[in-house]
């Protein structure tokens, strides 16, 4: 091992005096293909960008949250992580947008403090360099310029890419961190001949961020993330059955002499000498595995970290999503209940007066109360009831959400002096601070589950029903069994002593009799841990009065705090994740969702927006040769590498070993892409758009040009073939070009078209152009 | 010397290309280092992409074991005396395993012929033991409770179906109830118990032949499992290892022992993977008989676990996955012509799936040809599918075929359990949209559900004789009064009172006067031109005239003041789906003639796609509720918690499905020791490390057995994450089988490991008695913990666990656990 390591070392210091003998040189090599192709892209995507100055359906969805940012309230979204969210926010606060507009009408006029330019410029960016970007991918595979201008052009004129990146809508930065990911491993692998140098450690770090933006602005893409990491593992797989690798790597440096000679020379060393090189050779594969490992799995993560970091800490306001959180987060916000609780005494001790708030937040969160009204005797359906006092969950603040603990082996309802702390395990009153009637539980059942038992505060009948109203405290998220029931941190359940019944939310509606509000229970078969058990304290003062009246009076006054309590990053974190990725909006549906089999033909579109005089309009609409050729590309390259496969596993090898590797990596990563972009949408539950499929597509179209390339290179045997092959190829991009400068008018917006110009546009049925009647 | 001969002998039996260069290197390398080392091991013949399924083609390490073994016996690593199976796999020969076989074992130096006719003895000896133990625990004490538990509600009453020829509905495939069905009525059940509630008492009804038929099935499982793992370690102790796993979990002799269709389930899988097993086994004969044999036999078993329950489709996708890496490696062969490989392909397609699919198919017609009485499944299909059943007031109906002005009709919605349209005089109540008469769809039939229609612009009766029928057209414009309060299906731009994007549906006019909202388009999906509208077969939409909406059923329950009726809505958004699409069912105009409904039946193949498509939603409709307490799979394989299956009180007699925990943690440990081993294993064998021999043999059983059943675990564990169905604990019990399988294998190659490591540093006597101490330990443990935990299966009665005296008094280790 030491020998390895000396080795090692050596070669470090080699390499650093290679930085030393060198001289700095910039050079600087200019492809005006990419130029030209960035250029294109600016030109299409930024043209009158400004237009139209109206809200374009989808930003009415974002422009809010971008709203939110400016004016730093805090917001819960369940459509992905905020990194998106925050860049489009990032226009908006380069642009000066105080956050003072009203997004709630699709096609409403900005007003003047909207720097729409400004919104609107990051997913144009990102839209524009997307063009280039696919040229460099598809030189990156090693295919040829002419193809690599092919993918370039074909994403120039692709009229739903364009659409979709001219407005404030996240499908473009999407794309283009997606194409990054891939763009940046792609030079890093073929970076392999020097690996560790500057280059190398820049891409692979690259690749890393980029996956980690990907993920960070929709979940969908993980599956991009997940493509990049398994074609990575798999390089990195034959990296560790590389023998030979030491060799390229280190040793050629190391004794710098031929590296085809090492073999020979390395079996001919003695036996120290062999032990060395193996003990270097795994040395050097940690490396390169703990490098990629660092790059792509620590780094990624540690950035998803840093945008909810960055997420958390612009939104420091209390806003309208507050309630969905746990009392804790909404505390750590200014405003809201930060205001309320701030400087409550931590420790719940006997005679606190607190509010209980269920943890569990579903359907609405709520707070436990109970109100003078009785059960009624008899149910609807006849079943008879204790007739005490009801127990609910009231979604409001009230001063009925009031209790007090009481120790059961004393009377007195004050906090003495010291305060007496309640523990795990503790068994406790709840003592209602209105009605001063003790929580109670028996055998009767629930009014709406009957398999539960009913709570209730308990009134005296005199009918042999004797109170239960004693209450073992379990705190669930304790480090220990002495813990001390906290104000807001501690998560707690209430288990009846008698029946060892637990208080529970059941989430049903009381009716009128139970004034609508929630009905709470005690579940006797408890089978296992649920949020719905759950309670915490949320308001919490020590009580002063004694006597009744003074106590109903210090309910109602105010309470006084002063000290402030903040939560951790992590806790925050990890609550915040968990809600947005439990958070479930009802299936609404829309007029313009799509399944996912109608976007491969393009069966369907979405309308953006219509010009309220003229018939001016935008549509998602995509260029129907672009989608059909793509497709038919994906196709063709499944059929073809069957047929390679099958044939190569004969030993019949039709492509030379090369163009084989070549041809299974473009395939891996462009209908892997498509694959890992599409696919997923079959399980999907959630409403469903056209412009889900654009990331999709875009790995088609890289596709496509690699496709041609191959027919045009293997499958074209004769001069004459190719020729025929090149026209054909330079015709249905010609007509590619005639479906976008045709559909134009309805990607931009810009012209006013007459209604059998705009009948004439509605080539497919199910395309939804809008005419207007007059 | 050894590494060249080995190579020199592994030339011919490697099937593709030859080894590539880069394995000389270690190769030379390692004929330098000493004789322990015999060889490098050549490439797999299947290379990588045919996955780890592909068996690679080891050069014969076994030959070297032979020769080793009778050089120099004491150095052998592996127990003297081993028996060696001489097999060739098919993609090259399949490592030889050393078999401790007991008789043996004592003998090692007994002529061979004779040690193998005691080996295949003691073999079955020790196969009938193990089977007799595992008929003997499922069977004992089948008879209690004689009370109805658990799911039994449901499948006793639908093996009660099927000897009463009752139609009804279930979510899972025919064949397991049918044998249910066929079980009672062989014992001597006579369909009468009603098998309401868990907890009804038997009486004097005969259940023991349903219960015992399920055990039968049940307690076939250990013995596959104890051949499965046989055939794939050639290990003996690897194997009772397995058998122990099983026949002493708690969970899985619980769930033999009841009506359920879990037994029959697992049966079927089991049976699965042993003559797939089997039918690798003898890949070095194709096209014999008993390759035929094993091959025919998957396709059956495959079938039939398919027709139990849709879980069936975990173990296809695990048999499919070994036939297309099987078939790769045939591929490569090049020695094979292209007709040897078509005769491959076609006798796989054959047995594999078409024949099947040939028995699928065959137990749903006889599903439907037994169940021909109305019952309680009608309401689920469609009203040309309960027109086959006798009984229903569709069968032998005779109706006018094509609807008619004047015609007095029922409307159903076409989406499941949905019902027909419907209305009653009662008013939307206040604030919820426009005050007029509910519109709603009911399930059951009612003379509320009667509509009569009308032309849309005229009042005139068209039942008055004077007139000439007039036949409805697609594309006509009509009204649609309801029969009883004289009002017509109207709509207008009110929210609908629970889908609040819809439009609002009421009840609208006076003695058949209304407006202009009450104008609907009929249409029959997929139609273009002007054609009459069939009863029953025709697919119909209503669209509104006015606003362009849908009618449709949202299918949402209204609350106490629409009677729980279901919301009907007039949907704006066009897509077509089931819930806005209708068909006529009753119908009648006196002008028309009568026909009998008997040419609308639908034939087999749309009955076979019918009944697919309810059992579907019938799956995706099974939703867990927000507050429910769901069994999640994450808590299956950590045994969080049981399932109830009988009693809750001290007083009652409990049986409670739980694992016993000493096998699934085994199970569980086993699982992260074996993925920690086979990715050193894989990493060492992809960096081209030189294996001893001994090694080399262990880690080819434990990559190609245990991947193969740890294939199994995965495909029949993992999936379940992704459903959204609601999920119980049994589902976790076919992957159960595999991971115990898994156990049995990894702990045998384990204690070989250690005795062989041992063996070279210390005496062989030793490595042996730790091997065999090892694993009777592990026997022991499990038969002891068998002996704590047998009451939760067998029943108890006393106080719960909490309390001191209950019999499983400090065995409640987990606190989710309710007993």
């Amino acid at each position: 091992m030491a020998t390895g390591q000396g080795a090692l070392l050596s070669l470090l210091s080699y390499k650093m005096s290679g930085f030393l003998k060198q001289p700095l040189v910039v050079r600087a090599d200019i492809n005006l293909n990419v130029l030209a192709l960035a250029g294109l892209g600016l030109l299409s995507r930024l043209w009158r960008l400004t237009y139209p100055r109206a809200v374009v359906f989808d930003e009415v969805y974002y422009g809010q949250y971008i709203s939110f940012y400016m004016k730093r309230v805090f917001f819960l979204d369940g459509s992905g992580p905020p990194l998106g969210h925050m860049l489009l926010a990032l226009g908006g606060y380069l642009g000066g947008f105080d956050g003072n507009f009203l997004w709630n009408r699709i096609g409403a006029e900005y007003s003047s403090n909207v720097p729409v330019w400004s919104l609107r410029l990051l997913p144009a960016l990102a839209g524009a360099f997307s063009v280039p970007m696919a040229y460099q991918i598809v030189l990156e595979l090693r295919f040829s310029h002419c193809a690599a201008m092919g993918a370039g052009l074909l994403m120039l004129i692709e009229n739903a890419l364009i659409t979709q990146s001219r407005l404030i809508l996240l499908e473009a930065v999407l794309i283009f961190f997606s194409l990054l990911s891939v763009l940046s491993y792609l030079k890093f692998s073929n970076l392999q001949h020097s690996p560790f140098s500057l280059s190398w450690w820049f891409w692979l770090v690259l690749t890393g961020v980029a996956c980690s933006c990907t993920v960070g602005i929709k979940y969908m893409g993980v599956f991009t993330y997940l493509l990049v990491l398994s074609v990575a593992a798999a390089h990195a797989w034959h990296l560790v059955g590389d023998q030979t690798l030491s060799n390229v790597g280190a040793e050629s440096r190391w004794h710098p002499g031929g590296g085809g000679a090492k073999r020979a020379e390395c079996v001919a060393l003695s036996g120290w000498g062999r032990q060395c090189f193996s003990v270097l050779w795994q040395v050097c594969v940690c490396c390169h595995l703990l490098a990629r490992a660092v790059a792509l799995l620590v780094i990624p993560a540690l950035m998803y970290l840093l945008f909810f970091y960055v997420h958390l800490s612009i939104l420091f306001r209390s806003g309208p999503h507050d309630q969905v959180m746990s009392s804790a987060f909404q505390a750590s916000l200014e405003g809201g209940l930060a205001r309320i609780t701030r400087g409550q005494p931590l420790e719940v001790a006997y005679g606190s007066q607190v509010t209980l708030k269920s943890a569990f937040g579903k359907p609405v969160p709520c707070w436990l109360h109970s109100h003078q009204s009785t059960y009624p005797v008899i149910y609807e359906n006849g079943r008879g009831s204790s007739h005490q006092q009801q127990v609910t969950c009231y979604p409001f603040k009230d001063v009925n959400n009031w209790w007090i603990v009481k120790d059961p082996g004393r009377h007195q309802l004050v906090v003495s002096n010291p305060p007496r702390p309640v523990r795990h395990g503790d068994t406790v009153q709840l003592v209602h601070g209105m009605t001063a009637r003790l929580l109670n539980t028996h055998d009767v059942a629930a009014p709406l589950s009957p398999h539960a038992q009913e709570i209730s505060c308990y009134v005296d009948h005199n009918i042999s029903m004797p109170a239960q109203n004693l209450w073992r405290l379990e705190i669930v998220n304790r480090d220990s069994d002495r813990d001390v029931w906290k104000t807001i941190m501690s998560e707690v359940r209430f288990v009846h002593v008698n029946t060892s019944a637990i208080l529970k939310l059941s989430g049903a509606h009381l009716p009128d009799w139970g004034f609508r509000q929630l009905e709470v229970v005690g579940e006797k078969l408890s089978r296992g841990f649920h949020e719905s058990m759950v309670w915490n304290v949320e308001e919490h003062r020590y009580g002063k009065s004694q006597e009744q009246r003074e106590r109903e009076l210090e309910l109602h006054s105010p309470i006084q705090t002063d000290v402030s309590r903040n939560l951790s990053f992590m806790a925050r974190f990890s609550e915040l994740q968990w809600r947005m990725l439990t958070l479930r909006t009802d299936d609404s549906e829309h007029k313009y969702s799509s399944t996912p089999l109608e976007w491969v033909t393009l069966d369907t579109n979405i309308a953006y927006w219509l010009h309220p005089k003229s018939s001016a309009q935008i549509h998602l609409l995509g260029n129907v040769v672009i989608w059909a050729s793509a497709s038919l590309a994906t196709g063709t390259y499944a059929l073809l590498f069957l047929w390679y496969l099958l044939r190569r596993r004969r030993n019949a090898c039709d492509l030379p070993e090369d163009d084989w590797l070549r041809w299974v990596l473009a395939g891996s990563l462009c209908c892997g892409g498509w694959a890992v972009n599409y696919l997923p949408f079959f399980l999907m539950e959630k409403t469903l758009f056209l412009y889900h499929y654009l990331p999709a597509l875009t790995f088609q179209i890289i596709l496509l040009p690699v496709v041609l390339q191959h027919v045009g290179d293997h499958l074209c045997r004769s001069q004459l073939q190719r020729s025929v092959f090149g026209a054909l190829v330079v015709a249905w991009y010609s007509s590619a070009c005639h479906v976008f400068s045709t559909l134009r008018p309805l990607t931009y917006g810009d012209t006013s078209l007459s209604p059998s110009e705009l009948r004439a546009l509605r080539w497919k049925d199910s395309w939804d152009i809008l005419i207007r009647k007059y | 010397m050894l590494c060249a001969t080995s190579r020199l002998l592994a030339a011919p039996a490697g099937t593709t290309p030859p080894a590539q260069p880069r394995a000389r290197g270690p190769a030379l390398r390692c004929r330098r280092r000493e004789l322990h080392f015999p060889s490098y091991p050549a490439l797999p013949s299947c290379d990588f992409l045919a996955g780890r399924l592909g068996r690679p083609s080891l050069p014969p390490g076994r030959r070297v074991i032979l020769r080793r073994a009778r050089m120099t016996p004491a150095m052998d690593g592996g127990p003297p005396g081993s028996e060696l199976r001489a097999r060739r796999g098919r993609c090259g020969t399949q490592p030889a395993r050393a078999v401790v076989a007991k008789d043996a074992a004592q003998s090692p130096k007994r002529p061979a012929q004779g040690s193998r006719r005691l080996e295949a003895a003691g073999g079955w000896a020790v196969l009938a033991l193990v089977t007799l133990l595992s008929f003997a625990t499922r069977f004992h004490r089948l008879d209690e409770p004689p009370h109805i538990c658990w799911d039994e509600t449901h499948f006793g009453k639908m093996g009660s179906y099927y000897i009463n020829g009752t139609f009804f509905f279930d979510v899972h495939p025919p064949l397991g109830k049918m044998l249910i069905g066929l079980a009672g009525y062989l014992s001597g059940y006579d369909g009468t118990f009603l098998f309401q509630k868990p907890g009804d008492k038997y009486e004097h009804h005969s259940y023991m032949g349903m219960r015992g038929f399920c055990a039968f099935l049940g307690s076939w499982l250990v013995p596959f499992a104890y051949l499965t793992v046989l055939e794939l370690s050639k290990s003996l102790p690897a194997a009772l290892l397995t058998a122990a796993l099983l026949t002493f979990d708690t969970g899985c002799l619980t769930l033999s022992q009841y009506i359920l269709l879990d037994p029959i389930l697992l049966f079927f899988i089991m049976a699965a993977v042993l003559s797939m097993v089997k039918y690798h086994a003898c890949a070095d004969r194709p096209f014999s008989t008993r390759w035929w044999c094993w091959l025919t036999l998957t396709g059956i078993s495959l079938a039939g676990a398919l027709g139990v329950k849709f879980v069936g489709l975990f173990v296809i996708l695990q048999v499919g996955l070994n036939t297309i890496s099987d078939l790769w490696c045939l591929f490569g062969d090049l020695n094979l012509s292209l007709v040897t490989l078509a005769k491959h392909l076609i006798a796989r397609i054959v047995c594999l799936i078409a024949l099947p699919l040939a028995l699928y198919t065959a137990t749903f017609a006889v599903h439907f040809m037994v169940l021909t009485q109305s019952g309680p499944g009608d309401g689920f299909f469609s009203s040309a599918f309960q027109a086959r059943l006798s009984g229903n007031n569709l069968h032998n109906a005779s109706v006018p075929e094509h609807l008619a002005y004047g015609s007095v009709i029922t409307v159903k919605n076409l989406r499941m359990a949905s019902g027909y349209l419907h209305s009653h005089r009662h008013l939307y109540p206040e604030g919820i949209g426009a005050r007029q008469q509910q519109v709603t769809t009911y399930l059951h039939k009612d003379y509320n559900n009667l509509w009569i229609v009308k032309k849309h612009n005229t009042n005139s009766d068209p039942l008055d004789p004077s007139f000439p029928v007039e036949f409805v057209r697609h594309g006509d414009l009509i009204r649609l009064e309801h029969k009883e309060t004289a009002r017509n299906l109207h709509s207008h731009y009110h929210e609908a009172p629970l889908t609040r994007k819809h439009y609002q549906v009421t009840g609208y006019g006076i003695n058949g006067t209304g407006d202009s909202n009450d104008f609907w388009r009929i249409e029959v999906v997929n139609r273009k031109f002007g054609n009459r509208i069939k009863v029953l077969r025709s697919q119909i939409r209503l669209i509104h005239l006015v606003t362009g909406c849908v009618l449709g059923s949202s299918g949402k329950v209204l609350p106490k003041w629409g009677w729980e009726q279901l919301e009907v809505t007039c949907t704006p958004y066009l897509k077509e789906t089931l819930n806005s699409v209708w068909n006529v069912e009753d119908h009648f105009n006196p002008k028309l003639p009568n026909i009998s409904l008997d040419v609308l039946k639908p034939s087999f193949p749309e009955i076979l796609l019918e009944s697919h498509m309810v059992m579907l939603r019938g799956n995706n409709g099974l939703k867990p509720k927000d507050n429910d307490f769901t069994s999640k799979p994450w808590h299956w394989p950590i045994n969080y918690q049981g399932l109830r299956f009988s009693g809750i009180n001290d007083t009652d007699f409990r049986v409670y499905l739980l694992g016993n925990p000493v096998v699934w943690w085994l199970n569980l440990v086993s699982i992260a020791i074996y993925l920690l081993l086979g990715s050193i294993l894989v990493l060492a064998v992809q960096r081209g490390v030189c294996l001893p021999a001994e090694v080399q043999g262990l880690s080819q059983v434990l990559l190609q057995g245990g991947g193969q059943v740890l294939l199994g675990w995965a495909l029949h564990y993992f999936p379940f994450f992704l459903m959204g169905r609601i999920l119980y604990f049994h589902h976790y019990f076919p992957a159960v089988l595999f991971s115990s399988m898994l156990t049995g294998i990894l702990w045998d190659t384990l204690l070989r490991l250690c005795a062989w490591r041992l063996a070279s540093c210390c005496s062989s006597s030793l490595a042996r008695s730790i091997h065999i101490g090892g694993i009777l330990s592990l026997l022991l443990g499990t038969a002891y913990s068998f002996y704590l935990f047998h009451p939760l299966a067998y029943g108890m009665v006393g106080p719960l666990a909490q309390n001191p005296l209950s019999p499983m008094a400090g065995l409640r280790w987990l606190e989710s656990w309710d007993f």
